[in-house]
């Protein structure tokens, strides 16, 4: 026998153990690395909501609770500053809900359109353009509110601001639509056909299918959809910043600028508040209200899309 | 026994047709209205930026006199932040990933975990913004540099990653698996040499797509103070930057003021449309090539 291939079975076995017990440590340690990967996740939750609580307890150390969510007067500047939030949250609401009368609708009808009457073709080109949509910063949108669609309604409403809040809802609305219409496509698609084809077999048309069958069924979906619609409405940012200025005025009227708690945010920042003024703890008070209002919206739309999921 | 009133239902007939017939026209007016605003959306952005888009915008730093004016400094400023969000995302990502799909048991701390991605999902990222500078910018004294945007960045976009590689790993089949462990492999070596390997593709498409997003968003960088001043080209994440969306968002608020920043504006879209299609066409292709079916 020559000598290389001389084996020493002891130090294989030696070998062997070593390599197997490396093989247990890391099988040990992997899954409590990763188990704290996952926790980052948590973490990240954790600190938003620490940061928003503590600093938002300084906050209604100067400021009342009581006054703050009832005031109507928002002047954060100058010697007499008021914090009231309500001229936000009107702003917030009303942009909101035109974004949601511009994207229910359309969004409703466009996933009618590509579940129930279009044929696999023309959905398979229609639904990436729609994605298309979705896929489009929002800081373009807002360059589009401002330099399109404002002069153009200005064209047709005469009396409109150069900065108002009903362009950058209806903007908003746009860019809601594919949301809207894919998550209540995907609710509508789940209805099986058998479903269908019965009510088809009784003599219905296509809309009586729809309207009586089909959206019925899917109902805990598209509802669902229409809440994630409202919670991305509520915390978009730019479109709002860039086309309904910042005008504090509690007011309802939409041709007039308005502000959302989310351009409030955005204004304060760009004065760089110093630290320790009641102006910058007034970022986390309403950061913490925005917060909850789109946690709340999310909560509901798992909670709608679990509970009153039709099975089949 | 009762029947049916044949003239009755023929009247009907007529009426309940043509609502359909109209119901169905105007479902689909409905579907193309998206498809007109973006083509009057992408007209008007491109007429716009005609002419404003040469060598010298590309390749010229910031400056106020509009003709002079390039955005070298914010490509620049776009590219240093994804070279801190896309290995952050990626690691944070399927490292989270790969716990809940192959790790954890099915109960309350998983479930809790999901849930917890999925609202994070919903946060605006104006919050993020919050959370950066109140811990990264200030907590850490970072300043606005690249990392602390990064790291705000990854935040932000770190559930659409961890959702798009848990579905990658759930399609990996079961008898890949089985094969491997029937190998003598353990449940690491499964996942790292068949499970991984088999699910790149799905992981990779996740990862360019949040990180087309961190690309096109703008609200949290806004919120950590990136300037409008005409800053130096960013060397390393440790330099101040600009991104191409801050750029767009300064010479919209100025447009009023300087007419041509509109054009700027414009142009400074169009590239950054550009950099995003290109983004989504790599992950596309990756998911089409390499994705195969078992």
């Amino acid at each position: 026998m020559k000598e290389g291939s001389k084996v020493n079975v002891r130090e294989m076995i030696a070998k062997n153990k070593r390599a197997k017990s490396l093989n247990t440590i890391i099988e040990k340690v992997i899954p409590k690395g990763l188990l704290f990967i996952a926790i980052i996740s948590i973490l990240t939750t954790v600190g938003i909501v620490l940061t928003l609580l503590f600093e938002t307890f300084e906050f209604f150390k100067r400021v009342p609770i009581l006054d703050f969510f009832t005031g109507t007067v928002l002047k954060p500047l100058g010697d007499n500053a008021e914090f009231g939030v309500l001229p936000l949250l009107t702003g917030t609401i009303i942009s909101s809900t035109i974004a949601m009368l511009v994207a229910i609708p359309v969004g409703m009808m466009s996933a009618i359109y590509l579940s129930e009457y279009a044929s696999e073709r023309v959905r398979k080109i229609l639904k990436p353009i729609l994605e298309i949509l979705a896929g489009i910063p929002t800081i373009v949108y807002g360059f589009f509110a401002l330099t399109f669609v404002t002069p153009l309604l200005q064209s047709i409403i005469p009396g409109l601001e150069p900065t108002n809040i009903l362009s950058p809802g209806i903007v908003m609305g746009i860019m809601i639509i594919p949301m809207v219409a894919s998550l209540s496509e995907d609710a509508m698609s789940s209805v099986p056909n058998s479903i269908r084809e019965g009510a088809l077999g009784l003599g219905s048309t296509k809309l009586e299918v729809t309207w009586k069958v089909v959206i019925p069924a899917a109902m805990s979906g598209i509802i669902a959809s229409f809440v994630l619609g409202i919670s991305r409405a509520i915390g978009e940012t730019m479109i709002v910043t860039l086309a309904s200025g910042s005008s504090k005025n509690f007011t309802f009227d939409v041709t007039q600028s308005m502000q959302t708690m989310t351009s409030y945010i955005v204004e304060v920042n760009s004065g760089d508040a110093p630290a320790g003024s009641t102006l910058y703890y007034s970022l986390y008070a309403v950061a913490i209200t925005l917060f909850v209002f789109t946690l709340v919206m999310n909560l509901l739309a798992q909670y709608i899309s679990r509970k009153f999921k039709e099975e089949y | 026994m009762k029947y049916v009133n044949e003239a009755q239902v023929q009247k009907k007939l007529n009426s309940r047709l043509f609502t359909n017939n109209i119901a169905k026209s105007l479902f689909f007016l409905s579907t193309l209205f998206g498809l007109v605003v973006l083509v009057i959306l992408f007209y008007r952005v491109i007429s716009q930026s005609l002419g404003w888009i040469d060598l010298q915008f590309l390749t010229s730093k910031l400056s106020t006199v509009a003709e002079n004016a390039g955005i070298m400094g914010a490509l620049l400023g776009t590219l240093w932040l994804m070279l801190v969000v896309a290995p952050i995302t990626l690691f944070l990502g399927v490292g989270t990933a790969i716990y809940l799909e192959e790790y954890a048991k099915k109960g309350r701390l998983q479930r809790f975990i999901q849930t917890n991605i999925s609202n994070l999902a919903g946060v605006p990222s104006i919050v993020f913004g919050i959370l950066g500078l109140t811990i990264f910018v200030r907590g850490f004294g970072l300043g606005n540099i690249v990392l602390a945007g990064g790291l705000t960045m990854s935040l932000l976009v770190l559930p659409i990653v961890v959702v798009a590689s848990q579905e990658a790993i759930r399609a990996v089949p079961s008898y890949l698996r089985e094969a491997s462990y029937g190998m003598g492999a353990t449940k690491w070596q499964t996942i790292k040499n068949v499970v991984l390997p088999t699910s790149l593709p799905g992981i990779l498409t996740g990862v360019i797509l949040a990180l087309s997003r961190a690309v096109g968003e703008t609200a949290p960088l806004v919120v950590i103070g990136i300037p409008a001043l005409l800053i130096p080209f960013p060397d390393s994440i440790f330099d101040k930057f600009t991104v191409l969306p801050m750029q767009i968002y300064y010479w919209t608020l100025d447009s009023a003021l300087v007419a041509e920043y509109a054009n700027l504006g414009a142009a400074t879209i169009v590239i950054l449309l550009i950099v995003l299609f290109l983004m989504n066409s790599i992950a596309i292709i990756i998911r089409n090539k390499f994705q195969r079916k078992y």
